[in-house]
């Protein structure tokens, strides 16, 4: 029934931009709302999901006029695969931060509360929008309106030093967009028009291409944080709230990733022989090594967590010249995918149990860290599960990902690449004991730390948090159901049938 | 799911659930504890009796779930892996008894024996993997598991100690993971088969192979501590004695060891792996491993490093016998993996003992501890002299396998290699058994703990290394009783070089 499937895609985005504005309405109500607007969505989406593996993927016309008028909707295995990557995280972290902000008598807390649930639900409905555009001006205003809740949620934890990371993502955020949007107006005066479907059949081999990609990747990279344009990201993601912290770690800087890729393969592959994607996994590489020894030095489990983000973003462009070598074998897209979801489900879990500890022992210092495993052993073993899979030791949804790329890496010869994944995963794991180590250290009954006593976690953040790590693992068992997924129509030009 | 599909998966879960149930467990709960523990190990014991009795009967038990396009999780039961598998669940069980008597009292018990089981289902899932994706996820998850164990006591050096044994696993976790996906890369989705999955060198493979087949060893080599790879080995002796008991003999080393012996027989396949000719050179490093780990046991005057660095030479004996191209080396090789579990698990268990009961853990405190503690001493003995491999221990049958094994292989030099280590064997075991037998003690036991009762010792501390050592003999004894030991070994051989 892909036509069922279609009028369904615009609800997704609408489910959740109504419980914005609802949430933002009533706030006495935010939460249920948006609890409700969160499980509806990820219904949807998941529903959708199978519905594409099944019946293929599915477009809808806005409005009922199609392209080069009107605006499409289209889903297909990429986008599906982060749609449900978007639903589960999303679900879990709404449960999260309802815990997370209580507020109680604070009334800055209170403030805080009553401005995540219309921010928060308003940028899932951002990026639901950009995984579902067809359109390359129409990715430019899902792109802007991540940026803007994302900012947005950055500054609620309203710290001086916050509003200092806020301040400077806003200012990144928009000259990155700029530069996309001054590549999209060279692809429109090359081919007259902004349908990724047109672009792609009309793309060639030309100045203008190279130059709208040189700024469309430029721009998008910044916003993604990929080495060495990473510098906006450890304060903004260590600094804001663990929820939000955990949000874009494993959902934004996604959502301009998938822009790089979905462009790089429908439209710029007659570059694909140029030094460009080189670049890009260069880049990786410097990403893995420079965001792992910083890991390696922080003070803090929350920077310790962001910079590992810097790290693992570079894997996600690693493979960028096998991917668009040959867009046929989709092993090095699944490889590269299978990462992306394994490191936001790891990497959520990670921030959530970083705020839970944060929460409980209201420090974060790796020196306050010592026998946290007896302290909080729900929340140290989530943490470890989430730690497992960005060292990406089996089993685990790291592991499936990274064994993917080694596959993929060895079988186009790529020596160096093999090199980098297996160093990389020994440098992740350097960083993870330097929190899991201590965690098994004795704490002295009568120590003079106010913490040597198990410490109350709420459950209504704990078990969201030992869902997602738990999930990390599991998944490791589910790979082929991911690629069933992700075979679904990708690219749209090989595959054709839109 | 039909039976014959799910009893290799049944056999990884009959520790692992209970391991995750342990760990949600109040430390006050030591009934339910142990009861979750002694039925899952007394089930686990079950049904591979049950699968023995299957195999006999030529059933195939296979539990496959799909993992990636083109490469299955695969658990499947053969020969090689029952031993394995046999050899672990009854040394958990010995070993679980231990833990309980030896933990008693000590913090933190539902995340040991949490681990405790988690470890020993990555041992089955070491064994019973029937492909290197599968064999890979055990593996490593072994590494995880162990290290909670290695650190359990949680002081300054147990968190040293931890770190050393992680960055040297993760490091041989590294190369493995190469050595895997380089073999799929060139070979295919192959899976484990007896005689090897490899049928012919193709033109070209020769040298990717050679270095595969190198990195695979190297990899096995730093669990199984070949020389220079055993460096956490001693390091790791902070652990619990019921943890460097398991370590020892089953889990970590013996994974190593049997990781060794599975990729050269049934992923290469003894033919191609001679054809190769990467035995040599195997063989010359267990020799030197054999020879340097006792000559460092001399030095040691704790009795568990001196136990530690027996192991290094003592696990090498089994890729020593894989080394020696021929039947018989190959026979004395695995029986080996199970000797040396036994054996080294008395000894183990008896160094645990002493300290537990005396506060006993140097050698030079040893004299007269003998009379203090005769059965607990005896069971060291037998141990001990199995290592040095006395006639009717079980350690005896291993050296004349291997023995023979070398005059088959033409590598008579190798007789020399096992006549030294002997020697060095009984260098550094006799000065023990004389210390501990004939000379009378010195002044008060460091610090000695009554147990009550009529035993020289807690029951519990007792009863397994006695059982254990009457293993070690009654494995000597009754080497060649129908389906004893020999016999299901001889059959792995025969299957393996097709004969």
């Amino acid at each position: 029934m892909p036509q069922d499937l279609a009028f369904w895609l615009p609800v997704v985005i609408a489910v959740p931009l109504m419980a914005a504005v609802l949430a933002f309405l009533l706030p006495r109500a935010a939460f249920p709302i948006s609890l409700g607007a969160a499980l509806i969505t990820s219904g949807l989406v998941c529903w959708a999901a199978l519905a594409a593996v099944n019946a293929g993927p599915a477009t809808h016309t806005v409005g009922g006029w199609s392209a080069p008028l009107g605006i499409d909707l289209v889903l297909d295995g990429l986008s599906g695969l982060l749609l449900v990557l978007t639903a589960i995280i999303g679900l879990a972290i709404t449960v999260y931060a309802h815990g997370y902000f209580q507020p109680g008598d604070d009334l800055v807390k209170q403030h805080q509360y009553n401005f995540f649930w219309p921010l928060w639900m308003f940028l899932w409905a951002s990026l639901n929008a950009l995984f579902l555009s067809a359109d390359v001006f129409n990715l430019y205003v899902t792109l802007e309106l991540l940026g803007f809740s994302a900012v947005a949620l950055t500054a609620l934890a309203g710290k001086p030093t916050v509003l200092k990371a806020a301040m400077r993502y806003l200012m990144v955020s928009l000259s990155g967009s700029l530069f996309y949007l001054m590549g999209v107006v060279f692809l429109y005066a090359q081919f007259g028009t902004l349908d990724i479907r047109l672009l792609s059949a009309a793309s060639a081999e030309t100045p203008t291409l190279l130059a709208s990609a040189a700024l469309i990747t430029t721009g998008l990279i910044m916003k993604s944080a990929l080495f060495p344009l990473h510098f906006w990201l450890p304060p903004a993601h260590a600094n804001a709230a663990a929820p939000v912290s955990a949000l874009l770690s494993a959902l934004v800087v996604k959502g301009s990733l998938y822009i790089v890729l979905r462009l790089w393969l429908e439209v710029f592959y007659p570059l694909a022989d140029t030094v460009a994607p080189q670049v890009l996994s260069v880049l990786g590489v410097g990403a893995v090594l420079w965001g792992s020894l910083q890991a390696m030095q922080q003070p803090r489990l929350k920077l310790l967590i962001a910079y590992s983000t810097v790290a693992q973003l570079g894997y996600m462009f690693l493979l960028m010249p096998i991917l668009l070598k040959n867009r046929d074998d989709s092993t090095a897209l699944a490889a590269t995918m299978s990462f992306v979801f394994a490191h936001a489900v790891a990497k959520a879990a990670a921030f959530l149990s970083a705020g839970s500890i944060l929460h409980a022992l209201k420090d974060d210092r790796l020196t306050a860290l010592s026998g946290l495993m007896k302290k909080m052993p729900v929340t140290t073993a989530a943490f470890a599960m989430a730690g497992i899979s960005l060292i990406a030791l089996p089993p685990s949804a790291g592991f499936l990902a990274k064994y993917q790329m080694l596959q993929s890496a060895l079988t186009n010869g790529y020596w160096g690449l093999v090199f980098v994944v297996i160093g990389g995963g020994l440098l992740a794991a350097v960083y993870i004991m330097r929190v899991l180590g201590p965690a098994f250290k004795k704490v002295e009954p009568y120590g003079a730390e106010s913490t040597s006593k198990a410490v109350h976690v709420p459950l209504v953040m704990s078990i969201p948090t030992l869902a997602l790590a738990l999930l990390a693992i599991v998944i490791s068992f589910m790979g082929v159901y991911l690629l069933e997924l992700l075979a679904v129509g990708t690219p749209w030009v090989l595959k054709g049938g839109l | 799911m039909t039976w014959e599909n799910s009893l290799p998966l049944l056999i990884v879960l009959t520790s692992l659930v209970p391991g995750v149930v342990i760990f949600f467990l109040k430390e006050s709960t030591v009934g339910v504890r142990t009861t979750l523990n002694m039925f899952g190990a007394v089930a686990k014991l079950v049904l591979i009796a049950v699968m023995i009795n299957g195999l006999l009967n030529e059933t195939t038990y296979e539990t496959r779930l799909p993992f990636l396009p083109g490469i299955d999780f695969v658990l499947r039961a053969d020969t090689l892996s029952i031993l394995f598998c046999i050899l672990s669940a009854v040394l958990w069980l010995v070993t679980t008894i231990y833990a309980i008597g030896y933990l008693e009292h000590s913090p933190n018990r539902s995340r040991f024996f949490g681990f405790f089981s988690l470890c020993v289902s990555s041992t089955m899932g070491i064994a019973l993997a029937g492909n290197l994706m599968t064999f890979l996820i055990f593996y490593e998850l072994l590494t995880i598991c162990t290290y909670p164990l290695v650190v359990h006591k949680g002081d300054e050096k147990a968190l040293r100690g931890g770190r050393t044994y992680l960055i040297y696993t993760l490091v041989g976790g590294g190369a493995l993971l190469l050595a895997v996906i380089w073999m799929y890369a060139i070979a295919g989705p192959i899976e484990f088969r007896d005689g090897g999955a490899i049928d012919a060198i193709v033109e070209g493979a020769r040298g990717p192979l050679t270095v595969i087949y190198f990195l695979f060893i190297a990899a096995f080599g730093v669990k199984s501590a070949i020389v220079p790879l055993h460096g956490w080995l001693p390091r790791a002796m902070v652990a619990p004695a019921p943890v460097s008991a398991l370590l020892h003999a089953v889990a970590v080393v013996k994974a190593g060891a049997f990781g060794i012996v599975r990729v050269t027989y049934d992923l290469f396949g003894i033919d191609v792996a001679n054809d190769l000719g990467v035995l040599t050179p195997l063989m010359i490093a267990t020799s030197l491993t054999i020879i340097v780990g006792s000559v460092l046991a001399i030095f040691q005057d704790d009795i568990k490093k001196r136990l530690a660095y027996s192991t290094v030479s003592q696990v090498s004996y089994i890729a020593l016998g894989v080394a020696l191209f021929g039947p018989l080396g190959s026979i004395g090789g695995i029986m080996h993996l199970v000797h040396q579990g036994v054996m080294k698990i008395t000894l183990f268990f008896g160094a645990g003992s002493f300290d537990e009961t005396l506060g006993v853990t140097k050698i030079s405190q040893m004299d007269g501890i003998g009379r203090r503690m005769p059965l607990t001493m005896a069971a060291f003995t037998v141990g001990a002299l199995g290592m040095i491999g006395v006639p009717p221990t079980a350690g005896f049958i291993t050296k004349w396998f291997l023995g023979t094994g070398a005059i088959e292989a033409n590598s008579h030099w190798v007789i020399g290699v096992l006549i030294l280590s002997s020697l060095l064997n009984a260098g550094y075991f006799l000065p023990i058994l004389y210390r501990a037998w004939f000379k009378p003690q010195k002044g008060d036991w460091p610090s000695e703990h009554d147990f009550g009762g009529r035993f020289e010792t807690f029951w519990m501390l007792l009863l397994p290394p006695v059982v254990t050592g009457v293993f070690s003999i009654l494995l000597g004894l009754f080497a060649n009783l129908p389906v004893g030991l020999l016999y299901w070994v001889r059959l792995i051989v025969l299957r393996e070089y097709e004969l």
